[in-house]
């Protein structure tokens, strides 16, 4: 890389420091000034085992276009200082056209670092921190690298209001003094101010405040929930918003109780929501069973972690598919989503919101800790672009004073009965999670027993899901298939793969359970090479997808377990088996 | 206003469903139901603001049999769907039912959060010291030395928890004891129990006929409480700890902070979206 080249195209960089370097927050800052000038952007990062404090890196990739992945190298690496960075050293790769920015004073570089050939260049950061009232030296560098990418004063100093504002004056003035006089000390030709303004402003946001934005779009107002690494932060951002909004957070004793707590609420009928991760989801499955028995509308977000058990709580991984699909016990049919990026987690959850009211039954939302803890610049999510098309607005069938017929769980054309809730003089009944009649009289007849089972099922495959079930890119005698958070590498690998000629067409999938199978298959079509892409162990989509019987005999699998993020030029080797260079 | 109306007095019979209990003959529970419906009279309480939640267990499966909103949901869940019903529904009366297994064993520690969490909900534990349902093993209530069980053959060897010294530690702002045999002094504790502002606890000895036969001895062995109530949790523990487990009446009645939220809504989800705007 040379300074400024990548301007136009954008630039993968990173920043990795020990605890209390200000690596993340200068990447924050960088975030939000690469989308102030005018640039789409991703900022990942990645923390050691710390509870607090640690080395970090913030990782983050920007451009012209609407970044989905973190893609295979970095261009640029800033290393504050080399404290235990070989913890992530697998997760920064350099090569040697990458540049190593770091400072004297902090010591010799790692030798695994060293080996990926990369150039590197000392910088005087810290003398130029020292040289300001309460300097600090990740702001010093920030205000270089931010020249060197060509980025406009004006964007950074923006952004670093945007990001410190709530700390208060004297950080933000002497962090604004740093980054000048770090800008300065480039010679970098100076930018014009926001040279590259875009008309619309975009949004910063992160996949679990996508989520819990998703959430409230649809009707959400209650929630309760257990605090978990990764999906907290779903939490945090709800618990001050809902109470604007005239509802709740209730910070539950575990997730036994949340679940419960949520299946009460909705009972009465407020739409309810809960967030957790897989071991909270582990605790959650009787009480989902409830919920579908007694048809009750639940939305679980699930934000994926390493498994199992406790497993590796920080960082990424799609393994709870088959718990998702397949945990309840019992014949127990519900809805199994999966957001497809950041932006996606907002459209995700909110159409499983409206799907579970109007469905009555459990939606979980499978999501990730690299959606969940990422940022990014995405334009604004306006309104769902899909859904089912006749039923507009997605909701809850209420039960009135005008219905004939009372029975809770009657069976109806569709499947979906009138919910009476508590406070209608004539709609009273028991709602529950015993096998029942039509009007909610514990039965355990085969006849009884037979039409619930089948009124549960029916309703929710009989139903029309519109497009959103998919969302598809591309045409192409070679097919990548996939799912959830996977999407982002696997658009990326499919586009880059067309403009190679290779003609590749490319599948995410949002809705996994009902599976619409005949709309993927029409989809696949004929297409003579297909992989099936995700992070995981055990092919657990590949899996699935065979057991219903929606994948043709010569698909085969792409599955390799966390944390480490698919790269698009893995999956380009692994579908076309030939060498594909490591390129962001 | 034109037209008065005027809600017809309803009898204790008008809260009893068509659903018949499948309690055995001599069950204790039939009691509590009775006195359910008769304080929900005594109360003048529109059925269909009366919600009744309970989990698993023979006495769990009384919300069927009254005539009001019901959740008959899972085993030792009932305190947190109540829970989550009433942040929800604030307007509504919650019931919780259930029994000693139910509440103490499987739910312990949804019984101690919703002690310390003190929101406006009546909690009726029915206890037989014994699991009833699932035919007559011992229960967290059940004596060390009770040996029926082919699970315990030689009894639990565990000292028995104390349902009302837990409740008063963990913060509960009501704690009674009712005996299924004393219908009168039951239906009296429940309406002060649904009276009471905040989480009301009442243990009531309900005995199983078919597991513990035994426990017809009760009727000779309870007695009434020999304190006043009190709002003095050192009083209270101290008659808690010296209690024979066979008093009857309200121990300990103390107003504190009830949790409910309740938010005006001040702001739609499209204002929420603005602070993502670069
Ligand atoms: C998760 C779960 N575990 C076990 C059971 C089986 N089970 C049903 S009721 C019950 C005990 C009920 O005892 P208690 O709450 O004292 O009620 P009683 O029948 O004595 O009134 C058990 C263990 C269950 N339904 N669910
Ligand atoms: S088993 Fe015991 S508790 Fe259950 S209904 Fe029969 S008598 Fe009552
Ligand atoms: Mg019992």
């Amino acid at each position: 890389m040379t300074e400024r080249s990548t301007l136009a195209g954008g630039a993968t960089l990173a920043i990795t420091g020990s605890g209390g370097s200000g690596a993340v927050t200068a990447g924050l800052i960088l975030l939000a000034a690469v989308g102030r000038a005018g640039y789409y952007g991703l900022l990942g990062r990645s923390a050691g085992p710390q509870i607090r404090g640690g080395e970090s890196a913030a990782m983050l990739r920007f451009g012209p276009q609407p970044i989905e992945c973190m893609g295979g190298r970095f261009d640029l690496l800033v290393g504050l200082d080399w404290e235990n960075v070989a913890r992530f050293a697998d997760e920064l790769p350099l090569d040697r056209t990458s540049l190593v920015l770091t400072d004297a004073q902090a010591g010799p570089i790692p030798e695994i670092l060293v080996r990926s050939g990369a150039q590197v260049r000392s910088m005087p950061w810290k003398a130029l921190a020292d040289a300001q009232s309460e300097g600090r030296m990740n702001m010093v560098a920030l205000g270089m690298v931010g020249a060197m990418l060509g980025l406009p004063l004006d964007a950074l100093e923006a952004g670093a209001r945007a990001t410190l504002g709530d700390k208060g004056g004297r950080v933000l003035t002497s962090s604004l003094d740093c980054i000048r006089s770090g800008y300065s000390a480039t010679d970098a030709a100076p930018v014009p101010p926001s040279a590259l303004a875009p008309p619309v402003a975009r949004w910063n946001i992160s996949g679990n405040e996508a989520a819990g934005l998703g959430a409230v779009r649809g009707g959400v107002r209650f929630v309760a929930a257990y605090p978990i690494t990764p999906a907290s932060e779903v939490l945090e951002w709800l618990a001050p918003r809902l109470e604007l909004l005239g509802g709740s957070l209730l910070q539950a004793e575990d997730e036994l109780a949340s679940i419960n707590m949520i299946i009460g609420s909705s009972f009465g009928g407020v739409p309810s929501l809960t967030a957790t991760s897989g071991p909270g989801l582990s605790l959650m499955v009787e009480g989902l069973g409830l919920a579908v028995a007694s048809e009750t509308p639940v939305v679980v977000v699930n934000v994926q972690r390493g498994g199992p058990s406790t497993g590796i709580p920080t960082k990424s991984e799609q393994s709870d598919l088959n718990i998702a699909l397949h945990g309840l016990h019992g014949d127990a049919p519900h809805l199994v989503l999966a957001a497809l990026g950041i932006r996606d987690c907002v459209y995700t959850v909110e159409w499983a919101v409206g799907l579970a009211e109007h469905l009555q039954t459990v939606a979980i939302v499978l999501s990730d800790q690299m959606l969940g803890q990422s940022r990014a610049i995405v334009d604004p999510p306006g309104d769902l672009p899909f859904g089912a098309v006749q039923h507009t607005p997605l909701q809850r069938l209420i039960g009135t004073d005008a219905d004939p017929d009372h029975r809770r769980y009657r069976p109806t054309p569709d499947g979906v009965s009138p919910m009476a809730l508590p406070g209608l003089p004539g709609g009273m009944y028991t709602a529950e999670g015993l096998e029942h009649g039509p009007g909610g009289a514990p039965s355990s007849r085969a006849i009884d027993h037979a039409e619930q089972l089948d009124k549960r099922l029916h309703k929710l495959t009989g139903f029309d899901y519109g497009h959103g079930w998919a969302e598809i890119r591309g045409e192409g005698d070679h097919l990548l298939l996939t799912w959830g958070s996977s999407a982002g590498p696997v658009f990326e690998a499919a586009e880059r793969l067309r403009g190679s000629g290779t003609p590749t067409r490319a599948i995410a999938l949002r809705l996994l359970a009902p599976l619409q199978r005949d709309a993927l298959l029409e989809a696949i079509g004929a297409a003579g090479s297909i992989l099936v892409v995700e992070q995981n162990q055990t092919a657990q989509c590949f899996a699935y997808l065979h057991s219903q019987r929606a994948l043709p005999a010569h698909a085969r699998s792409y599955a390799r377990p966390g944390p480490l993020p698919l790269r698009p030029a893995e999956i380009m080797r692994a579908l076309i088996g030939s060498h594909t260079r490591e390129e962001t | 206003m034109d037209t008065a109306i005027v809600t017809p007095t309803l009898r204790a019979k008008d809260y009893k469903s068509e659903v018949a209990p499948v309690w055995c003959p001599g069950c204790g529970h039939f009691a509590v139901l009775s006195a359910v419906t008769k304080a929900l009279a005594h109360l003048k309480l529109p059925k269909e603001r009366v919600a009744m939640i309970s989990g698993i267990g023979c006495s769990s499966r009384l919300p069927a049999y009254v005539d009001a909103y019901g959740f008959h949901g899972i085993h030792g869940r009932a305190l947190p769907l109540a829970s989550g019903l009433k942040a929800a529904r604030p307007d509504l009366t919650v019931i919780v039912a259930g029994g000693d297994g139910d509440g103490f064993s499987i739910g312990g520690n949804h019984f101690l959060h919703a002690c310390r969490r003190n929101m406006d909900l009546t909690y009726i534990v029915m206890d037989n010291e014994v699991y009833g349902m699932t035919k007559g093993q011992a229960s967290p209530t059940t004596q060390p030395d009770w040996a029926k069980s082919k699970l315990t053959p030689h009894g639990t060897g565990m000292r028995p928890f104390l349902p009302t010294a837990i409740a008063l530690a963990a913060g509960a702002s009501f704690i009674a004891r009712g005996f299924a045999g004393d219908p009168n002094g039951l239906t009296k504790l429940l309406v002060e129990a649904i009276e009471h502002p905040g989480f009301a606890f009442l243990q009531v000895l309900s005995p199983c006929q078919t597991f513990r036969p035994e426990q017809k001895e009760w009727k000779h062995l309870v007695h009434p409480s020999d304190m006043a109530p009190t709002d003095d949790p050192v009083e209270a523990a101290r008659f808690i700890q010296a209690d024979d487990g066979m008093a009857l009446g309200l121990f300990y009645v103390r107003r504190l902070p009830v949790w409910q939220p309740q938010h005006q809504p001040t702001a739609t989800p499209a204002d929420l979206e603005r602070e993502f705007v670069l």
